[in-house]
């Protein structure tokens, strides 16, 4: 069946980008196409009809029209515009590393189902949550597994036995947990508490309900912060942006 | 290609430029081609030669000439120095004078926060502008920042930078544009709106 010269997505943006004059160019991530990019005309001009429909960290009904390169966003309605995460700064340097996460870790033309509804949820939560890195971790380890990288936390990687409850490493080229026996002869592996294991555990098969009555300790929120950057890290194989930024805020907050 | 090698270069010089494709370039490149565009010729050599000439301002980051450390702006004994209005790009800068009601100085910052393109405040003139403050004189920062997710979050972690100075800091009011249809607004522009409503 021949393509429809203009058809309706409903897709959470991502970023965004300057495109010539006063146009812009729109990363979102769609509800059943997955990630897609189209242009939006005019929309930097201030008297632009479109242009509070288009934000990144939007929900957006978007009417898109087949262009010659590149599609074109003829109408656009918001449908949620998460005003916290723009009133609050680290709220919403938290949402931009979900929003890089999503970008980086999708292709236009993929379609993970799911995740639409992880992103909506994750803002949700970003928005009036008390534990933001909770929220982040959550969401970090859901994305894995939507995009087929789930990391192995039950069985160390290289014995495939079970992990007994001991302090263990963590490889991010291998994937997962390493228990002490295989890691005494292994380099560059990352030592892992018990405790961060556990909540790691707790976040992979946990609905959020469940998940966010954890309460862990700021110790472990660093060690599985840094753990899950050198994973994603790894993963990409490239470098993110946004948590730069974020450790610049709380250096800040910090003085 | 067979066309000579002045009229190539001239087109690729062109197709650099932002928005212009091969196809406007190589138009561009056959206007002035024409025997009646030699003076346009001679103009634009000129006026790209003089771009060479132009600096940024010591104080505001907005451009200025060569050899003058100031612009006009910072160097017109009229203007408040107290107050500054902190500002993305030289354009916005254009933009306030012509509403002809501003008579404080500028602080130009080069861009916006952006996290997730890895722009942070040391990529801005933000280090500038709190040494700015810091030096005394000043009592109000307005940040005019674009009223766009980047706009909002430099505006907020200025804010976050500057409110313990003890200066008043101010953003641009957020509302409707001269002459739209409410039904068109989207949710933030009337939140916005409604929450910085004034008693008429």
């Amino acid at each position: 069946m021949p393509k429809p010269r203009t058809w309706t997505v409903d897709a959470l943006i991502l970023r965004h980008a300057d495109f010539g004059e006063a146009d812009r160019l729109l990363v979102f991530y769609a509800r059943r196409q997955g990630k897609g990019r189209a242009l939006a005309k005019g929309v930097r001009r201030i008297r632009s009809r479109k242009a509070g429909h288009v934000e990144p960290l939007t929900a957006t009904r978007l009417l898109l029209a087949q262009g010659r390169d590149l599609n074109i966003v003829t109408q656009a309605q918001a449908l949620l515009t998460f005003p916290y995460l723009r009133d609050d700064l680290t709220r919403y340097a938290y949402a931009m590393h979900v929003a890089e996460l999503a970008d980086k870790f999708t292709y236009e033309g993929e379609e993970h189902p799911g995740l639409y509804r992880l992103l909506v949820h994750t803002f949700e939560q970003l928005e009036k949550h008390p534990d933001l890195n909770l929220v982040t971790r959550y969401y970090e380890l859901r994305l894995l597994d939507l995009t087929g990288f789930r990391p192995e936390l039950q069985r160390c990687v290289l014995c495939g036995q079970p992990l007994q409850p001991e302090p263990q490493f963590f490889s991010p080229g291998l994937g997962g947990v390493v228990c002490p026996r295989c890691g005494q002869a292994q380099w560059g592996l990352r030592p892992l508490s018990v405790d961060a294991l556990r909540y790691l555990r707790h976040f992979q098969r946990s609905a959020f309900a469940q998940a966010e009555r954890a309460r862990p300790s700021r110790t472990v929120h660093e060690e599985m912060e840094h753990l899950m950057l050198a994973y994603l890290t790894h993963v990409l194989e490239r470098r993110l942006h946004s948590p730069v930024f974020l450790q610049h805020l709380r250096r800040l907050k910090n003085g | 290609m067979s066309l000579p090698e002045p009229i190539q270069r001239a087109i690729e010089a062109f197709a650099a430029l932002p928005g212009i494709g091969p196809k406007s370039a190589s138009r561009l490149t056959f206007y002035l081609l024409r025997e009646q565009s030699a003076a346009l010729r001679d103009t634009l050599a000129e006026a790209i030669r003089g771009l060479n000439d132009v600096a940024y301002c010591q104080q505001c980051f907005n451009f200025t000439e060569a050899g003058q450390p100031l612009c006009p702006v910072c160097r017109d004994p009229h203007r408040d120095d107290g107050l500054i209005c902190v500002v993305e790009e030289p354009l916005d800068v254009e933009a306030i004078e012509r509403t002809g009601v501003y008579r404080g100085q500028y602080h130009v910052l080069h861009g916006a926060l952006s996290p997730i393109e890895g722009i942070g405040p040391d990529d801005l003139k933000i280090r500038e502008l709190l040494a700015r403050v810091q030096a005394g004189r000043v009592h109000e920062v307005i940040i005019a920042t674009n009223p766009s997710m980047e706009g909002d979050a430099t505006a907020m972690y200025l804010h976050r930078l500057l409110a313990p100075l003890g200066i008043k800091v101010t953003r641009l009011a957020r509302g409707l544009p001269v002459g739209g249809d409410l039904e068109y607004a989207d949710q933030n522009t009337l939140r916005g709106a409604l929450v910085e409503r004034k008693e008429m």
